[in-house]
């Protein structure tokens, strides 16, 4: 889920460069130089997942996992989300140097709420409660980001808003099958690895 | 998996200090992005293309990377046109297409594409390990350039993890459909994933700690400004100082 190059206007992309600096410098903060090893392991594991391909019906949707990655990592989801964009913009061109910035915003911000969100109940038990907030986790940081990256092209003209309401609307089969996997990774991660999540 | 297809090479670019080509990426995408006269665009597209033939880069790749990425501009042609106001070029019943929407997706068109092509030319020329090192002599915050350093380096290895566990399955009948068995092996799946990364994760800092890692990055390649970087910096800078001329002086801005 991101912008090309070249689409928004010099004010919003200064506005997003502006808004995700602030995230990484509090991301970075709230991340110990000893913690850098497991930080980075779990971004590299993300950006392994973000290039699975999973069927919906006859079409398929690459995994984004921004739920997930918030309710793992809180805030230092903006350190992860930042640089699996820069790896996809140096290797892909998905992206760019100058909607970096605001495409960190739109996909850290909704990780780091919704991980907010549901750690407390994800902290506190593992019955069903727990796996219901995992799947609003997962499904909202989507639904999030989607309307995020809609203002933002809103945001670059009135012409664009058409283009935002049908890129907002492709979104939310996405973040159903979202909202499915994380219910599904967390009651995993609960079972296997519970110290993961209860930190 | 090998991701950095461009960065094997012996073009001037590739050989090119990744300081400079980084910080000209970054002048090019920002001069670029700014630029609202069609003269200005045009020129702009125009240099990325030189830089292109530059860097020696195989055409049948780098129009793939350009192919993919037009796909979302081609979905803006098919609506920009005619949900712009302005005067109507054709008028189909309801439906006017305006002149300001057809310049308006041009203009994405010729700064998106160019800005890709100067990202290709100028950072996908380098592997990431070099722009890593770059980063740090920039004087990007050590953490941001740590984290980016060792998430490369085992993006690696867990891709190869992924691709093995992925056979694993494959192999004993699994076929991926619209079902909840399959979303629920593709969790597992990626639920083993965080746990194998988080233990690798541990044994990585413990090897660290063993080596007496206490937060520092250590340099131990340096980069040496040749007069070849600084032609390319000054050529490409005294470029793009073209572009914005001819931007100022051209009738739409």
């Amino acid at each position: 889920m991101h912008i090309s190059e070249g689409v928004l206007t010099v004010p919003v992309l200064l506005a997003g460069a502006g808004g995700a600096m602030l995230g990484l410098a509090v991301g970075l903060r709230h991340m110990d130089v000893q913690e850098i090893p497991r930080v980075a392991l779990l971004t590299a594991a993300f950006f392994v997942a973000s290039l699975v391909h999973i069927p919906i019906g006859p079409s398929n949707a690459h995994l984004v996992l921004n739920g997930i990655l918030g309710i793992l990592l809180g805030w230092t989801a903006f350190p992860a989300i930042f640089i699996g964009l820069f790896f996809q913009a140096v290797l892909f061109q998905f992206g760019g140097f100058t909607t970096l910035g605001i495409n960190t915003l739109n996909m850290a911000v909704p990780s780091v709420v919704m991980g907010a969100l549901a750690r407390p109940a994800l902290r506190s038990n593992s019955g069903i409660f727990s796996l219901v907030m995992a799947g609003i986790a997962g499904a909202g940081a989507i639904i999030m980001s989607a309307a995020m990256v809609a203002g933002s092209l809103s945001l670059s003209g009135d012409p664009f808003v058409p283009v935002s309401r049908l890129i907002f609307a492709a979104h939310i089969p996405i973040a159903i099958i979202e909202g499915v996997l994380s219910v599904l990774i967390i009651s995993f991660l609960l079972k296997t690895k519970p110290e993961v999540i209860k930190g | 998996m090998t991701c950095e297809h461009f960065a094997l090479g012996e073009s001037i670019l590739h050989s090119a200090d990744p300081r400079v080509k980084l910080l000209l990426a970054a002048g090019y995408a920002v001069v670029t992005v700014g630029l609202e006269s069609l003269e200005g665009q045009i020129l702009a597209l125009l240099g990325g293309l030189l830089l292109v033939i530059g860097a020696h880069l195989s055409l049948k790749e780098i129009l793939r990377r350009l192919f993919v990425v037009n796909l979302f501009v081609l979905m803006l042609w098919l609506i920009l046109p005619w949900t712009t106001t302005g005067s109507g070029v054709v008028h189909w019943g309801p439906v006017v297409i305006t002149s300001e929407g057809l310049n308006l997706a041009l203009s994405i068109t010729l700064k998106c594409n160019t800005i890709i092509l100067a990202n290709l030319a100028l950072l996908s020329t380098s592997t990431i390990f070099s722009l890593t090192h770059a980063l740090a002599h920039l004087r990007v915050p050590s953490k941001i350039v740590q984290l980016i350093f060792f998430s490369w380096r085992y993006f690696h290895v867990i891709d190869s993890e992924f691709h093995r566990m992925n056979h694993a399955i494959k192999v004993r009948g699994f076929k991926p459909g619209s079902n909840l068995h399959t979303y629920r092996t593709y969790a597992h799946l990626i639920g083993t994933l965080f746990v194998k990364s988080l233990e690798r994760g541990e044994s990585v800092h413990k090897a660290m700690l063993c080596r007496g890692f206490d937060g520092t990055f250590w340099l131990l390649s340096h980069f040496y400004l040749r007069p070849s970087d600084i032609c390319l910096g000054c050529l490409t800078a005294t470029y793009l100082l073209l572009v914005i001329g001819i931007e100022w002086s051209s009738p739409w801005h």
